[in-house]
């Protein structure tokens, strides 16, 4: 399902520092659930694609893309459409 | 939800929001750098307003060039909740903050550090066990905090490590994890090379390794299972298969093997 970057794939730990500066608090133990498919999981447990461009979230049971992070010039842009609920 | 925008750079010059503080960029000092093995090392760090962390944590390290150009990296803590804090860290061959954090950091030197961060990868000593812990290589070292917590509060949760790594060479904490401490049970797996005598196991984790150390799912273990990101699937996917509920399987990867 994750195809040929599948080893590389990290999960919402890794997000843990990006998402306490955006929203001041731990995430990490917070539950989002997926908007497309409607999986209910803790941050800590969605994939997570990091790249020099920005950073992707995806639901791991229908890899429907959550929240995407992307950084210009000292402004991170949030995405968070693909969640249906994050509290 | 709908998209924002976020202000997320301290050195925004004016209005920036107010930030919590545990997000809050902290200079850290260099207290002293040990090896662990030829390629880890150990790195105490004074931290002034350091708050305290929790068993499992991580930290973020960022690193500024000459140039201003950045790099950031999260490091497991090391050092037990009370304990000065540690991180250890692995040198990547082609990484880009690793390498300076193994091979010229030096005491007394300074770096920029966020955190602690992770509410997830916790353990405390009233969640309780028995714990099952897993690490792939330098996934030991929130686990290592995790044992070190749960001797220093004098919890008698029994406790099972399984620990795979490339080599004996390439065992972080070898020392500390030979000396017997009750309740507490280290099992090695070398995957690559062994020591002519080895008696342990000499293959990646899979699962008849798991259904011969992993306690029993009846006796409602609480596992938790770090390393590279193939190591964790696996293993995660072994202790489910014993009839480990997923919600008692804690996972934080590392990336692709070999890092």
């Amino acid at each position: 399902m994750l195809g040929p970057l599948e080893g590389s794939v990290l999960d919402g730990n890794a997000i843990g520092g990006l998402l306490m500066s955006l929203f001041g608090t731990d995430m990490t133990a917070a539950t989002g659930s997926c908007g497309f498919c409607g999986t209910v999981a803790q941050v800590a447990e969605l994939a997570v694609y990091r790249s020099d461009l920005g950073t992707v979230v995806r639901c791991r049971t229908c890899d429907g893309v959550l929240m995407v992070f992307v950084e210009v010039r000292g402004v991170t842009c949030v995405d968070l459409e693909g969640l249906a609920s994050l509290s | 939800m709908a998209g924002t925008a976020v202000r997320g750079r301290l050195s925004d010059p004016g209005g920036r929001p107010p930030q919590a503080p545990l997000a809050a960029w902290q200079t850290a000092t260099v207290s002293s750098v040990t090896a662990e093995t030829a390629s880890v090392r150990t790195i105490l760090l004074n931290v002034p307003d350091w708050p305290g962390h929790r068993a499992g944590q991580h930290l973020d390290v960022r690193l500024t060039a000459e140039d201003g150009y950045q790099a950031e990296r999260s490091y497991s803590i090391a050092s037990a909740p009370g304990e000065p804090l540690a991180i250890t860290v692995e040198r990547l061959e082609d990484g880009e903050v690793s390498p300076y954090l193994t091979e010229e950091l030096r005491a007394g030197d300074q770096m920029e550090v966020r955190g602690p961060i992770g509410g997830y990868f916790v353990w405390e000593p009233e969640m309780g066990g028995p714990l099952l812990l897993a690490a792939g290589g330098s996934g030991v070292v929130p686990l290592r905090a995790i044992v070190r917590c749960r001797i220093m509060v004098g919890s008698s949760v029994p406790v099972r490590l399984l620990y795979s790594s490339r080599s004996w060479a390439d065992v972080i904490y070898s020392g500390e994890l030979s000396r017997p401490t009750p309740g507490v049970e280290v099992i090695h797996t070398l995957t690559r090379s062994h020591p002519d005598g080895w008696t342990g196991y000499t293959r990646r984790v899979d699962a008849a390794m798991l259904a011969e150390v992993a306690f029993r799912a009846a006796e409602g273990a609480l596992a938790y299972v770090c390393g590279p990101t193939n190591f964790v699937e696996a293993v995660a996917a072994g202790l489910v298969g014993l009839g480990y509920p997923a919600g008692r399987v804690k996972t934080e990867r590392f990336g692709a093997s070999g890092q």
